[in-house]
């Protein structure tokens, strides 16, 4: 007998990323909370905020570059690289409105390094993983070559102190502040520009978008500007907060940015993601960091929690979007 | 005959040009070298390469199921580790702790590979994440660097064989051949490759997807393994951070190596050559006299050089469509 076909009431769909991190979220604060009342202060919370500001300035750069479907890991040391050379500028051209040119440098240097990786991945058409890695190599000798000849004096102009250690009132954190207008800009940029929707479009299909009229390369080339940016943002503003520049400032930051974009739903095959996702994919790494450093739990531990949290939520997005598909 | 010989060069450009590159930097190696052309700095020359060398030969492997695996420093410093606790006392006890390093190695390769295939994560993502956990149980197994390894079978295995080869690069032809020569020849190893070129198309002929890749992955594990053991040879100890510079450095070594990081195309000879070039230009510098502060921007040029020859590519396309691939 042929089986009555009927519709079926539509299942609740699990929730998307975003949700599950929030979630996530509580129930850490919750326990940690429950466990150690500090976790509950306003204080720690906003220091939190702080420290996450710049993952999350750098998060930006990763994100807009993965959803093209390319990968940017030049981000050390061009991070390193705006810190150096601004500070270093400030340095030698002394404090006041002169000094604050040294943010121009600091963007320049970004942007270059990011017009090199575009050019490579665009119009050479170089794998993105092992082009930015060789920049970042190069990248990395001139400053170590800069670092050798010039004892130059490494400050942060004013403007980068405030914007990166200051607050608004002993509120709010002014980078918090930063990343939150860098936020709404990649937000407009994502949602409401053609130009958003050319790196949706790129990072789905890059031969349809370039049949249907897009100039990828150029898409793909401005990609990796922004990222290139967003890195030299992030590096005057953590020398702002540490109040110098110095080596290998960037190190901790490469992977755990490409982590709070992956964390926030992003798929590292382009195409796919939502830029709230990453807000909270950086908050999440933000808040386990510090939550076991702050229980003293060795470095070991802290590793394997690290990528056991992006395995279980990975694999969770992973099963759904297949049961979403079924 | 000739046609054959040339269809074999058509095919192997990229990793004879990175030995024909190889063996120009050798030859230059040596005879800037203060003490010459001997056997011992030929020996120091190889041991400074073979480590990174059997790291590219697993990263090759997984890269041809168009994959990565970045966790392949992880599990060699995890191997370095699990070496310096292990292999030590008398030969049983060197033999069963070799062979237990070796099987710590290949089971966090097939732990990755089951991850990639049960869990449907993209390797990139799935090994960043089992990069981090190994490293933290390296960590565990030993929180400084230290311990000891057994130092007369070091001193074998760092040497010479009458003086003039080195038994670092014997052992690393050696094992190369004896594991991926068998497996390259069977359904498995068929199955890698064909994966790699088209994933459907292997699926929908048969054959067996999953497990080629999870063989993959686990190969990479085991080389990563004997990499980290040939580490502890040469430094007669375990150190937990030594793992970072190995991962993206393989995957410089298996490009330059002329396998291609879309998978399906390449060879595990050229990505040794790939590795020891690396290393060569290392050591070039330092005994060339170059201010030593410029020696990270050289060394970088060089690779962004040798990673941009591969934008040749573009003058042989004929339909601007093929540049999307």
């Amino acid at each position: 007998m042929i089986p009555l076909v009927r519709a079926l009431p539509r299942p609740v769909a699990a929730p998307g990323p975003a949700g599950v991190i929030a979630l996530a979220l509580v129930v850490l604060l919750l326990a940690g909370g429950l466990a150690d009342p500090r976790f509950f202060s306003p204080a720690y919370l906003l220091q939190q905020l702080h420290t996450g500001a710049f993952l999350g300035v750098i998060a930006i750069g990763a994100m807009v570059v993965i959803l093209t479907g390319h990968i940017d890991l030049s981000v050390p040391w061009t991070l390193s690289a705006a810190a150096t050379f601004s500070t270093a500028f400030v340095g030698a051209a002394g404090e006041g409105a002169q000094g604050e040119l040294g943010l121009l440098v600091g963007l320049a240097v970004g942007a270059g390094i990011g017009l090199v990786n575009g050019i490579g991945v665009a119009y050479l058409r170089l794998p993105s993983m092992i082009w930015t890695l060789a920049v970042n190599m190069v990248v990395l000798g001139v400053c170590v070559l800069h670092a050798g000849l010039y004892a130059s004096g490494s400050r942060p102009s004013a403007v980068m102190a405030t914007l990166g250690g200051g607050w608004i009132g002993s509120l709010v954190p002014n980078a918090v502040v930063v990343w939150m207008v860098l936020s709404a800009a990649a937000v407009f940029l994502l949602r409401r520009t053609v130009a958003g929707r050319c790196l949706y479009a790129v990072g789905t299909r890059e031969s349809a978008a370039w049949l249907s009229g897009i100039d990828t390369r150029r898409v793909l080339l401005g990609a990796f500007v922004i990222s290139g940016l967003c890195s030299a943002v992030a590096g005057m503003l953590l020398a702002g907060y540490a109040n110098q520049a110095y080596q290998r400032m960037g190190d901790p930051y490469l992977l755990p940015g490409i982590a709070a974009v992956v964390l926030g739903g992003t798929s590292i095959l382009g195409g796919r993601g939502s830029y709230g996702g990453c807000v909270a994919g950086v908050l999440l790494i933000t808040l386990i960091t510090s939550m076991l450093s702050l229980l003293q739990v060795p470095e070991a531990f802290k590793q394997i929690a690290y990528g056991g949290v992006i395995i279980l939520m990975v694999g969770y997005y992973s099963r759904r979007a297949a049961a979403e598909r079924a | 005959m000739i046609p054959a010989l040339r269809l074999l060069v058509r095919h192997n450009d990229r990793a004879l040009a990175a030995w024909a590159l190889l063996l120009a930097l050798l030859l230059l190696f040596l005879s800037i070298h203060p003490r010459g052309a001997s056997g011992g700095v030929l020996a120091a020359w190889a041991n400074q390469g073979v480590a990174l060398a059997f790291v590219a030969v697993g990263q090759t492997i997984v890269v041809l199921t168009r994959g990565i695996d970045l966790s392949a420093g992880a599990i060699l410093a995890l191997c370095n580790c699990a070496a310096s606790a292990l292999v030590r006392g008398d030969p049983a006890e060197v033999a069963l702790g070799i062979a237990a390093v070796c099987l710590i190695g290949a089971a966090c390769g097939a732990l990755n590979g089951l991850i990639v295939v049960r869990g449907r994560i993209q390797p990139i993502v799935a090994t960043l994440a089992t990069g981090a956990i190994l490293s933290g149980v390296a960590l565990l197994v030993r929180p400084t660097p230290g311990g000891s390894v057994d130092d007369r079978l070091a001193d074998a295995l760092t040497g010479t064989v009458g003086g003039v080869v080195p038994v670092s690069l014997l052992l690393l032809a050696v094992l190369v051949a004896a594991i991926w020569g068998p497996v390259r020849a069977s359904l498995t190893g068929r199955t890698i490759l064909a994966v790699g070129s088209a994933e459907p198309a292997a699926y929908m002929s048969g054959l067996p997807v999953d497990r080629a890749k999870v063989a993959a992955y686990a190969l990479a594990g085991l080389f990563a393994a004997f990499g980290g053991l040939f580490l502890g040879f040469q430094t007669l100890s375990g150190d937990p951070s030594v793992g970072a510079s190995y991962t993206l450095n393989s995957v410089a070594a298996v490009v330059l190596g002329g396998t291609a990081l879309a998978g399906g195309a390449g060879s595990v000879a050229g990505s040794i050559a790939g590795a020891l070039v690396l290393r060569t230009v290392g050591s070039l510098i330092f005994f060339t006299g170059l201010d030593p502060m410029a020696q990270p921007l050289f060394e970088g040029a060089v690779l962004l050089v040798a990673v941009a020859l591969g934008a040749g590519r573009l003058l042989r396309i004929r339909n601007r469509l093929e540049v999307f691939r």
